[in-house]
């Protein structure tokens, strides 16, 4: 075959080998930001405000300024001189560095102390003196548009509420016409809690100056570098290429460093101030009660259908918490993200849905942890109104999706709200999960345990993704086409150095990305070293999150290994004195047709293209090859999900029994790496749904700024998962690819709230909000549901 | 005041605030920065390194606590380059993803195959029980885990059957 990159048709590069990162990491010779360490580095640490929100009267820092050990403070007024006291936000708000005129959340930063070392940086804090006038905060997003409502945002000149936008998708008319005569409509309210990804390595940065180059080198947590490298040049004023960053080893991420955050610019300006380089890291409580929050969505949601099963539409109003400033990280033309993909997997003839976000005094953020730009949101509304239509019909579940799901030869598919399904073969991945479950036999279990007053539930869900993003003409991030690129290096004897511009937080992106280099060059994943992470070593891109490295700079890593293969064609031509028509690309060589014997495969090719063989036209030296991936379409990868549950009715307590999860994210590069990803999907849904929500009280305290009360699942909260496969190529990726990282996250937590409900539905019990913790499960038992997200309610 | 303690079998002596925890001790004195701090509660163990023979969360040990004592960290985990079966076992079955938690994981899991050369599945999942991943849903540590004890009676046994034959 002469066609480039069929998968697992050329040389055999992909498969689940072992990763090359490991070696490091089981040394303990990673290298993370608090890792490094510079001479003569100071420490920072920033003083959070206690209140939620309130006026500014006065900051004084003269006795921090006098202990032995301190170096400089700054304050909002320090950084107002410098016009940097704001930042612009990803979604084109501004947030403040330090306050100046008012806290808007607790834990906001006031000010930023730089100290000999971390502990005398945090005595210091206790030496400044903040005078706040409290104001009443608003803190339940649905008061946050009465007429009475306190102004977050009085620094917005002509803002009189705390509307940050309205927005909508799909056809109002056709979508109402459709309910109006529906035959069976259901509805539910449904609140998608605040939560936090909580990386384990917390965001930090090292921050170095150098005043006589005029050179700005700085070491951070950061998914996006290049994009952090442009933000901190519009910020600062720098000059872009005086700036580098330095992303290293990332102890996880998940969204959450994405964002640029005030303490990056606070120890940025700390060390052109004290011309040493300035750490500074965040503690635990900080990491939650500051950095981006996901989720806060707070859904009201319509299905409509025939009397026999068949979904016709779906409808949704929803209020999103965007907190204090609208710091949302994700394309510019969706202030909700991707919502709108939230008619699922289903084959219906109208939506609508309509999205108003608001400011309250909560900490910003919004898309962080997995969520594929909020359709984790989508996904979770459409899989709980497809149960609750099932138990109004008492349709079986699977029979309900099966009857509805979207079939093979509807791809590609346009969706009611515009997006385009690349591929899919939907039933086929949900019977396979219901077979691995052995579904019906679940079902029989079900029923005999209920007869003896045993609480057993059997949740499903589908999901569809869109990830990869994206196309240019749709999808930008401060105006930044959102490309990314690989260029490839290939020395004289054949070894090659991939440089691409995502950053893995522990996705394995030095094994993936060498595998599928290594498989269209005919060399060995050892061939291939992958550089990232370094914006003077890498070409611009704009980073790992929406699950799109593989979609994009895997396909960009692609694109230029092929261009590669292409020059090393005439090469070899060159050298067999034929026309490169001659040749065909077999089993990693280009060969001489109707002589396959003879050929040359890369590591040859290389060294005669830098030897005194007469080099042909389009040749210049060297086979090395950049590429910049424009997709032309988002990836759509797909799953069915089958959890099962106990539920102790006495303590409201949820076990976790079983969870089988068939995914289809197209070719695997490595399905171990796959798999690795789908387990800790799995288990973020089984955080969120049973245990983790960041909640506040009437002040706006914060009541989850810890591990204590912000509950993460453990190795005895999270069964062994059983996994199956199916595999429906992405058409337009060049090697069939589509994003995995975030699909568990986005698929698994519909399926435990749906199992739960099942299991409770002998209490009647119709719906419950996550995360579906004992006392909440025990409440909904007594049919005194509660909204888990407040204190208050 | 004065510390002494022997980590990874070399010996140090440093003058240190008496509030110093071991996990700043270790990071930043000592500059073995394969023990990590992740939340201040003793909540995540990242920080898991041992204290003479049992497993501590470094992060809630004063420095001074381990004055005369014997410290472990992942530095030495390993016998020159030959790795211990759990790093084998993390490496061989994908038990790990970013390498944050990892260092605190293999150090408890080397501390149960010590007590308990062969545990079940759910004994893994309980001597893990007060550490955090958030990468691996634990799956694939639990495989890391039974791999090194697998791998540890194999070699016992081909040990033994050396000895005997």
């Amino acid at each position: 075959m002469t066609g480039p990159g069929v998968a697992g048709q050329e040389t055999g590069a992909y498969g689940a080998i072992p990763r090359k990162e490991d070696a490091r990491f089981v040394r303990g010779q990673g290298t993370f930001v608090d890792d490094i360490s510079l001479p003569g580095m100071l420490h920072g640490a920033i003083l959070r405000s206690p209140l939620a929100h309130a006026r500014i009267i006065s900051v004084d820092a003269s006795a921090a300024l006098a202990h032995p050990k301190v170096e400089a403070v700054l304050t909002g007024a320090d950084l107002a001189g410098r016009g940097l006291a704001w930042m612009p936000t990803l979604s084109a708000d501004v947030q403040a560095v330090l306050a100046t005129d008012k806290v808007r959340f607790q834990g906001q930063e006031v000010a930023f102390v730089v100290a000999q070392d971390r502990y005398a940086a945090r005595d210091a804090l206790e030496l400044i003196a903040v005078e706040y006038e409290p104001l009443p905060p608003v803190i339940d997003a649905r008061t946050a548009l009465a007429e009475d409502a306190p102004l977050v945002r009085d620094d917005l000149a002509g803002r009189a509420d705390n509307r940050v936008f309205d927005w909508n998708a799909g056809d109002k008319t056709a979508t109402d016409a459709v309910f109006a005569t529906a035959e069976v409509t259901v509805g539910c309210d449904m609140v998608y809690p605040r939560s936090h990804p909580a990386p384990l390595e917390t965001c930090g940065i090292v921050a170095a100056s150098d005043a006589v180059t005029g050179r700005l080198t700085v070491w951070s947590t950061s998914q996006a570098p290049h994009a952090h490298r442009t933000l901190y040049s519009v910020i600062t004023g720098l000059p872009e290429h005086k700036i580098r960053i330095v992303s290293p080893d990332l102890g996880g991420g998940f969204g959450s460093k994405v964002p640029v955050y005030p303490g990056y610019l606070c120890a940025i300006v700390a060390s052109m101030v004290t011309g040493r380089p300035v750490k500074w890291v965040e503690d635990r409580s900080e990491n939650l009660m500051s950095t981006a929050f996901a989720r806060d969505y707070h859904m009201h949601g319509e299905i409509a259908a025939t009397a026999d099963g068949r979904i016709l539409g779906v409808r949704a109003r929803v209020l999103a918490d965007h907190g204090a400033f609208n710091a949302t990280a994700q394309p510019t033309k969706y202030p909700a993200g991707f919502f709108h993909i939230f008619t699922g997997s289903y084959d219906l003839q109208a939506a609508f849905c309509e999205v108003t976000g608001v400011y309250t005094n909560k900490a910003p953020g919004g898309v962080a942890y997995s969520c594929s730009f909020r359709v984790t949101e989508a996904v979770y509304l459409v899989e709980r109104l497809v149960d609750l239509l099932a138990r109004e019909l008492e349709m079986d579940p699977a029979q309900l999706r099966m009857r509805n799901l979207l079939r093979p030869e509807q791809f590609p598919y346009t969706c009611p709200t515009g997006w385009q399904y690349d591929s899919g073969d939907y039933p086929r991945a949900l019977a396979l999960a219901m077979d691995l479950a052995g579904y019906q036999e679940l079902r029989r279990e079900q029923a005999e345990r209920r007869g003896r007053g045993e609480y057993m539930g059997i949740g499903i869900s589908f999901f569809t993704e869109g990830v990869g993003a994206g196309p240019r003409a749709h999808m930008d991030i401060l105006g930044l086409g959102m490309a990314d690129g690989a260029d490839l290096r290939v020395h004289p004897t054949g070894k090659v150095v991939l440089a691409v511009s995502v950053q893995t937080q522990g996705q394995g992106h030095e094994t993936t990305f060498a595998q599928l280099v290594a498989h269209e060059l005919g060399l060995t994943p050892d061939d291939v070293e992958v550089v990232h992470g370094d914006t003077d070593r890498t070409p611009f891109g704009l980073g790992t999150y929406g699950s799109r490295s593989t979609p994009v700079s895997g396909a960009a890593a692609v694109l230029a290994a092929r261009k590669v293969r292409d020059r090393a064609r005439l090469v070899a031509a060159a050298m067999l004195e034929l026309s490169p028509d001659d040749l065909d690309w077999l089993d990693g060589k280009w060969r001489v047709r109707g002589d396959p014997d003879r050929g040359a495969g890369i590591a040859e090719i290389a060294m005669a293209a830098h030897s005194s063989l007469e080099l042909p036209d389009g040749v210049e030296g060297h086979l090395d090859a950049s590429a910049v991936y424009n997709p032309p379409n988002l990836t759509f990868p797909f799953g069915a999900y089958i959890c099962v549950t106990d539920v102790d009715p006495g303590t409201g307590e949820v076990t976790v029994r079983r969870f089988i999860a068939v995914d289809d994210c197209g070719v695997r590069i490595n399905p171990m790496i796959v798999e690795g990803q789908v387990h800790r999907g799995l288990a973020d849904g089984i955080g969120m749904a049973l245990m983790q929500a960041i909640a506040f009280d009437e002040n706006g305290n914060c009541l989850g700024g810890s591990f204590m009360d912000y509950l993460l699942p453990t190795a005895l909260e999270c069964p062994s998962p059983e996994l199956g496969a199916t595999v429906t190529p992405s058409p337009h990726h060049p090697v069939g690819a589509k994003g995995i990282g975030e699909s568990a996250t986005v698929g698994s937590p519909p399926a435990v709230v749906n199992s739960v409900v099942d299991a409770l539905a002998p209490f009647g019990v119709r719906h419950a909000d996550m995360p579906l913790t004992p006392a909440n499960v025990w409440r909904a038992i007594q049919g005194r549901p509660v909204r888990p997200d407040l204190a208050v309610s | 005041m004065k510390v002494t303690l022997t980590v990874n079998g070399t010996e140090y002596a440093r003058d240190v605030e008496p509030r110093l925890l071991l996990i700043h001790l270790l990071r930043d004195e000592l500059g073995l920065t394969g023990s990590h701090w992740g939340c201040d509660t003793s909540n995540c163990g990242a920080c898991v390194v041992w204290l003479d023979d049992t497993p501590v969360k470094s992060c809630t040990v004063l420095a001074v606590m381990a004055d005369g004592r014997r410290v472990l960290t992942v530095e030495g985990l390993a016998n020159g380059a030959s790795l211990d079966p759990v790093q084998q076992g993390f490496a061989q079955c994908h038990g790990l993803q970013c390498g944050f938690c990892t260092p605190g994981m293999m150090l408890t899991a080397r501390w149960l195959l010590n007590n308990n050369p062969h545990p079940s599945p759910y004994q893994v999942r309980e001597a893990i029980s007060g550490q955090v991943c958030r990468c691996t849903g634990y799956e694939n540590i639990v495989k890391a885990v039974l791999w090194a004890a697998e791998y540890e009676a194999a070699e016992h046994g081909a040990a033994e059957h050396g000895a005997g034959g």
